[in-house]
């Protein structure tokens, strides 16, 4: 991350206040900027050798115990009856400003005192040049091969990974795509984690299967159609739970499945009930007895197959096994999304009958058992070792400090897991950091909000920076280098207020 | 470092898209899915305009010479814009907002079927027309007997209209209150606007107040020459000969075919150069969505 930085880097650090003109670094222009002048944007302005901000710094308030937003005190407002505001408050990172490079104190050192532990946060905004996206697709639907390049404005953004349990996955951005391949490459890259992060929709071409829309917290948009319902289980799985329901309504079930087709009348669920045989012939390779692999091949239709024709999928029916005229026959994917109902004629071939009532429960069943479809996306970076140095004079230590869990982790206020192993590689849900959390440095990388939160007497331990602790009264009064507005939101609900976790695992110090 | 922003004004049909000194102001008429549809190809469009021209803008900031070529389209229609009036001092600067204005509405255009479109960049617009229509354009310091709107209509040569002036937001080197455009494109009424406005000048007056265009900018394009910061007390005939040297270069301009009309603004005093069309009776009784150039 010093490199990167220092190539960002067009001025010695010591100069900036010198000289009556700043670098202003709030967009791709950079402006010099005159002492009361504004650069070109009008928005950014020097005042008295500081870039002034009109971007508010994001304080987010955190109703006591329940994490719930609050609405944020007017004057209006009637008293509660506490003397003082007992409200507390969490520094977040948006808007706090980057320093190049990083060696220099982040922008926002804070103490604030809770249940007797005096904590420190360090607030600053990280450059992420080794950064990238996981996107969880819940679909059936065959949307690419593993490893299949994944585009964004026709430019390779990354990969789709190993599918996990009704969801496929994807691997975006990286440093490869991010700087190792053209200027174009790269700029598709940042641009589309830069909208995905901040909960925007972005399109994605994977090379070989499906164009999707992806947008955290929404449903997928594959090939044009939304995605509305997970599956509930494997064909086969499907069986195992609802046949008891299907018992006397229906001669035979088949739930289609790219994966595992079950059959009622094979399987074990159907036959512990005393199901007969019906002659169904699967024209697929059999598992074991009611479950058929491959009877298409993944696809947009059926179950996640390329069916659109679910008879497509049997062979002739065997009268010496029970078929017989009439027997009926329902056929349904695992999301009860698609559904026929059959009957066979006196040449026992499958005639299909309008769909009965007496089966709309079960197959409204599989639906309601079938979670909403929706794209997650987390955000992956490594904290590089100038963005460390910004905490503490020895960078090491804070690395051993989070791994020890003294130092606790968040971006933009919401919790995030730091991956085990070497430096701190960390991942969170961007649906719990406040809207717009993200931003960029044409390099291009991402850059994101980060916080580091521990005991007063842990930070000057490993080396932190006493001198610039300030408290969030101050911060809230005077805010920082850029001088910004400072604007306080409702936390996002379900984020704990960070450092109390860490006070109740730890106790009150000794 | 903030990065391209979009989102819709309060009155919900017109569309706001940021990037660092860039603000567009951006509204499509037409059939609702076509007009979406042009406001996502601006959008993607506006991604990216302003890191293109940052990696050109040391040599946009250079005089406009002859044989420069540029990689980005929008710095190409910069340099486009102000080649004819390279005589005089200028850079393709002089024309960022209106080719911005072009750029964004050309991508809007594509593959479309708008009936009427603007992109307005801080004042610098550019306008889409399809046949028959009609868009009224509001034009600031007038009030003086002179009516403060102009009709465009489809059959006019103009779809580009831009001001400029001390007062705005650009650094001017002359003394006019503002000077309106209408030409071919944005790029070419912003260019020209910067030139006749940079005309209408009183040299060595001591009323006006002057200072170094880097004083004030450090990076600006027009490095050491004295941009107006004051105007103080001018007689009427000094604002009327400040005008006739604008309105001189305006002339020069229309003949050569450059630009259609411009309107110079100074101290209360006007001058109007070629057919800035003044609305009829039927528009001033049909009220027309307002352009505030």
């Amino acid at each position: 991350m010093s490199e990167l930085s220092e190539r960002f880097d067009t001025h010695d650090p010591g100069e900036k206040k010198v000289a009556e003109k700043i670098r202003c670094d709030a967009c791709p222009v950079m402006c010099y900027i005159a002492e009361g002048r504004t650069g070109a944007c009008d928005r950014y302005g020097n005042v008295g050798g500081n870039i002034v901000r009109m971007d508010p710094l994001t304080i987010l308030d955190h109703a006591a115990e329940t994490g719930a937003a609050v609405v944020p005190f007017d004057d209006g407002e009637a008293w509660d009856g506490e003397l003082v505001d007992t409200r507390r408050r969490f520094v977040t990172a948006i808007g706090a400003g980057t320093t190049y490079p990083d060696y220099k104190p982040a922008p926002f050192i804070v103490s604030q005192e809770v249940e007797g532990v005096d904590l420190v946060t360090v607030v600053t905004e990280g450059i992420f040049s080794y950064c990238g996206v996981k996107v969880k697709i819940d679909t059936d639907r065959h949307i690419g091969d593993e490893t299949a390049v994944v585009r964004a404005g026709g430019e390779a953004i990354g990969h789709v990974t190993t599918g996990e349990y009704g969801s496929q996955m994807l691997s975006l951005g990286g440093v490869h795509h991010l700087t190792g391949g053209s200027k174009a490459e790269g700029r598709a890259t940042c641009d589309a984690m830069l909208a995905l992060c901040n909960k925007e929709p972005v399109e994605l071409a994977i090379d070989g299967g499906a164009t999707v829309t992806v947008q955290a917290g929404r449903p997928p948009v594959i090939d044009g159609k939304a995605e509305n319902r997970m599956r509930v289980g494997c064909g086969s799985a499907t069986i195992g739970m609802f046949a008891t329901q299907w018992r006397g309504l229906v001669d035979e079930v088949v739930v289609v499945d790219d994966h595992i087709t079950g059959v009622v009348s094979e399987h074990q669920a159907g036959k512990v009930l005393g199901w007969e045989d019906t002659g169904i012939k699967i024209l697929g390779r059999r598992s074991t007895p009611g479950r058929y692999f491959k009877v298409s091949e993944p696809g947009l239709g059926w179950g996640g197959t390329t069916i659109s024709d679910p008879l497509s999928i049997l062979g002739e029916w065997n009268a010496k096994k029970g078929a017989r005229p009439g027997l009926s026959l329902l056929m349904v994917s695992t999301t009860g999304e698609q559904f026929s109902y059959y009957e066979l004629d006196d040449d026992l071939k499958p005639v299909e009958k309008p769909f009965p009532e007496r089966l709309r429960k079960s197959v409204d069943l599989i639906e309601d058992n079938c979670e909403p479809a929706l794209c997650t996306v987390l955000f992956v970076g490594g904290a590089g070792g100038s963005l460390r140095a910004g905490v503490t004079e020895n960078p090491v230590n804070l690395t051993r400090s989070v791994h020890g869990l003294k130092t606790y982790v968040t971006v933009g206020g919401a919790p995030c897991y730091v991956w085990p192993g070497g430096g701190i590689t960390l991942m969170v849900d961007v649906s719990r950091l406040p809207d717009n959390a993200f931003g960029y440095v044409p390099t291009p990388a991402l850059v994101a909000p980060i916080e580091f939160t521990l005991r007063r007497d842990d930070y000057l331990r490993l080396g932190g920076y006493e001198a610039e602790i300030r408290s969030v009264g101050d911060v809230l009064a005077r805010g920082g280098e850029y001088l910004n507005p400072r604007h306080t939101a409702g936390a996002p609900a379900g984020n704990a207020w960070p450092p109390l976790v860490q006070a109740r695992r730890e106790g009150p110090p000794r | 470092m903030n990065g391209p922003q979009a989102h819709w004004l309060d009155d919900g049909r017109r569309l706001h898209l940021n990037h660092g000194p860039i603000d567009l102001i951006v509204e499509a008429f037409g059939a609702p899915e076509e007009c979406r549809a042009a406001y996502a190809q601006a959008v993607e469009r506006f991604r990216t305009i302003l890191t293109e021209l940052v990696a050109e803008l040391p040599q946009l900031r250079k005089p406009a010479g002859p044989i420069i070529t540029f990689a980005g389209s929008t710095a190409r229609r910069m340099a486009a814009a102000v080649a004819p009036l390279a005589k005089t001092f200028i850079t393709p600067m002089a024309a960022v907002a209106g080719s911005v204005a072009d750029e964004i509405l050309a991508a809007m255009l594509a593959g479309r079927t708008l009936d009427r479109a603007y992109v307005n960049n801080g004042g610098d617009c550019a306008l889409y027309l399809s046949e028959g229509q009609s868009m009224q354009l509001a034009i600031a310091g007038t009030g003086h007997g002179l009516a403060d709107r102009v009709t465009i209509r489809a059959e006019d040569p103009v779809r580009g209209v831009a001001t400029s002036g001390w007062r705005g937001r650009s650094f001017s080197l002359g003394v006019a209150d503002a000077v309106t455009v209408l030409a071919r494109t944005g790029a070419e009424a912003d260019a020209a606007a910067t030139i006749v406005a940079n005309a209408v000048d009183l040299p060595g007056h001591p009323a006006i107040e002057r200072r170094p265009a880097c004083d004030l900018a450090p990076d600006s394009d027009l490095g050491g020459r004295l941009v107006t910061t004051g105007v103080g007390m001018l007689s009427s005939l000094e604002v009327a000969a400040a005008l006739e040297r604008g309105l001189a270069v305006a002339e020069d301009l229309r003949h050569r075919g450059l630009i259609g009309a411009a309107a110079l603004f100074l101290a209360g005093q006007s001058r109007i150069c070629g057919p800035m069309s003044l609305p009829t009776a039927s528009d001033t009784t049909i009220r027309k969505e307002l352009v505030h150039a």
